[in-house]
């Protein structure tokens, strides 16, 4: 292969060529990691704006800091079949890993001060085909969006006086929320709690039907009511004490309860709720048969992400549910890189 | 590990414009999926997993292939350090394309994730869980995803400029398997 005479000088114009054709390769990469588009919602800004003035909690989970771990199972009566092919369904026990939380940045918040308490599960059926689920007490989400969130988030950071007003004004499906945050009573126990997925996630049937549903965890114990001030009295970490005492006396239950909507139901906005008439199947029980701190515990290094579904269960029209699966990883991410932050021993030296 | 040919064999060549598109797309989707929180995000992870998966299985076929035919020789009349340069772009491109796809399957086994292929299809967890762990390879897949990517772009103009500039035939050792094996 003989070398062409023109390559002895230098061809300007063919380097041209080169460094353009570089160069636009580069500037496609960083256009597409979002370093050109300072306004794209990323998962880190996301996860930022749920932070305290002073900064996380270093280790903790960046929402639902406050929390502990439980074991136990999930009794699958086989009435999910009808709904999911999913094996979680198939009469049998399935060992569980969840965490009762409150939906708080601060690990070290007082429990009467915190209004929304939640639930992470993480059932694990033979197959390895994981259910993982994160729930809410409160019947509905305060905001309709993910991009909603992110305002709602912003506007309760933020200095300027009228910015809650400004941020309903734009978002009044969150007075719907507030009603609930005013109006519903409170209890003492995370025992006595209804866990709701709010989102909604498509299920697939052993012939191939597609059904949206939503589920909740009802609650075997009976809901006793108690005022804030009163659970304030109790200390700032009651509920946390009282589910140790509790479990350990006997394992408490939940009934799975999935939920199926009709046509035209809101499916894409966990702020509406569902009539309350739609078809419900009762698919089994969730038994909590014991009780861990968090910092040594088998939940910690859990991410109770809602997009890890067995196959028979999958996303719907909800955008929530990969919102949420972006910005839980980004969490993770860094709570396990700050591990160091937070002691593996039982009370995580807390202060 | 040099032949008397002057191209690269089919499946070589074949295997290297494949895997290109794949590994490109890879770079693009990974930095893609983490910097938006729309649905998209899941779709991209969908992608992502598999399509490493595969990068990971054609990139050991490739390196048996290699070790196996060989390459052909460089011009004999290439500088010195430029023939430096390609022996260890060679080798840090195939350290890139095994290790990344290891890398990504351990850092979600550390993590606890269920690796999930397509549907019903999941891998095994190849590591134990642990925070550590999951850092440090967490760290690693981001760090070497640039380095991947900064490699790919010099090999590129490395490429072109023998193609444009040197027009000394390397182009040709790997042109596309269409093109006719004729000597210039
Ligand atoms: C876009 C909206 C949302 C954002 C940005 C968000 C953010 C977060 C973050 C960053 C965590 C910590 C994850 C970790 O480090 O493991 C978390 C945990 C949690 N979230 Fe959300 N969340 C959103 C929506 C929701 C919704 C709709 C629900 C309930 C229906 C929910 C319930 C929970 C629960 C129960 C936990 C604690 C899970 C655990 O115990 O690990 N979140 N959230
Ligand atoms: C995305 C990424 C790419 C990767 C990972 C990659 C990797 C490699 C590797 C490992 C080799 C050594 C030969 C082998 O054993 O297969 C090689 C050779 C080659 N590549 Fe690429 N390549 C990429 C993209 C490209 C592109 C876009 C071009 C065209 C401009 C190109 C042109 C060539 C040529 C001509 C050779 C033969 C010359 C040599 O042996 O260095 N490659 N490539
Ligand atoms: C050739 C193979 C691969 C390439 C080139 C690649 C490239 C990338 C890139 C560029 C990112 C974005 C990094 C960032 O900006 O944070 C990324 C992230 C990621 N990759 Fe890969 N990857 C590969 C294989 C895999 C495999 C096989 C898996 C898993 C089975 C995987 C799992 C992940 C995950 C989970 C993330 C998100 C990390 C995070 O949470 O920030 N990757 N990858």
């Amino acid at each position: 292969m003989p070398q062409s005479p023109s390559s002895r000088h230098l061809p300007l114009a063919r380097l041209a060529i080169i460094a353009v054709v570089v160069g636009l390769v580069a500037v496609a990469f960083v256009y597409t990691a979002g370093w050109l588009s300072p306004h794209r919602l990323t998962p880190a800004k996301l996860v930022a704006t749920l932070a305290p003035p002073g900064g996380p909690a270093l280790g903790h989970r960046r929402n639902h800091a406050k929390g502990i771990c439980f074991t136990g199972t999930f009794d699958a009566n086989g009435n999910g079949s009808a709904l999911s092919r999913a094996q979680v369904f198939v009469p049998g026990q399935y060992p569980v890993v969840g965490r009762f939380n409150l939906a708080t940045a601060d690990p070290n918040a007082a429990d009467a001060m915190v209004r929304v308490r939640g639930l992470g599960i993480r059932i694990t059926p033979p197959n390895g085909q994981e259910w993982r689920s994160a729930m809410i007490d409160a019947p509905i989400f305060p905001v309709s969006t993910p991009q909603g969130f992110y305002e709602l988030q912003t506007a309760a950071g933020s200095k300027d006086p009228e910015a809650m007003k400004k941020f309903i004004a734009s978002h009044p499906e969150f007075l719907t929320f507030l009603g609930w945050a005013k109006g519903a009573p409170w209890t003492s126990s995370y025992a006595e709690e209804r866990y709701n997925s709010l989102n909604s996630f498509l299920f697939i049937d052993g012939s191939g039907t597609k059904r949206i549903t939503r589920w909740s965890l009802i609650p075997a114990a009976q809901p006793v009511s108690i005022t804030p001030n009163e659970l304030a009295k109790r200390g700032p970490d009651f509920l946390e004490q009282e589910i140790t005492q509790r479990v350990a006396a006997g394992p408490q239950r939940w009934s799975l309860v999935v939920t199926v909507a009709n046509p035209g139901d809101p499916t894409a906005d966990p702020n509406k709720a569902w009539p309350a008439d739609r078809r419900s199947v009762e698919v089994g029980t969730l038994t909590v048969r014991q009780i861990e701190p968090e910092a040594d515990g088998p939940c910690r290094d859990i991410n109770y992400d809602p997009t890890v579904l067995p196959a028979g269960i999958t996303t719907s029209d909800d955008p929530f549910p990969a919102a949420r699966s972006a910005a839980y990883s980004r969490s993770y991410n860094s709570r396990t890189a700050e591990a160091s932050s937070y002691p593996r021993t039982p009370t995580g030296a807390k202060q | 590990m040099t032949t008397s040919r002057t191209r690269f064999t089919a499946p070589q060549r074949l295997l290297h414009w494949l895997m290109a598109i794949c590994i490109l797309s890879m770079l693009f989707i990974g930095v893609g999926m983490v910097s938006t929180i729309t649905p998209r995000y899941l779709t991209l992870v969908q992608i992502h997993k598999p399509l490493g998966i595969a990068i990971l299985v054609l990139a050991l076929i490739r390196l048996a292939l290699r070790i196996y035919y060989g390459a052909p020789s460089l011009p004999a009349d290439l500088p010195e350090p430029m023939k430096l340069a390609a022996y260890l772009s060679q080798y840090i491109l195939y350290a890139l394309m095994i290790s990344m796809p290891l890398i990504g399957w351990g850092m979600l086994s550390a993590a606890s994730y269920p690796v999930v292929l397509f549907g019903g299809v999941h891998l095994p967890s190849i590591l134990p869980v642990s925070a550590s762990l999951h850092t440090l390879l967490w760290h690693a897949h981001y760090c070497m995803a640039f380095a991947f990517f900064a490699v790919i772009l010099l090999h590129v103009a490395a490429i072109l400029f023998h193609k444009l500039v040197r027009r000394d035939g390397v182009f040709e050792t790997m042109a596309p398997a269409l093109t006719r094996d004729h000597s210039e």
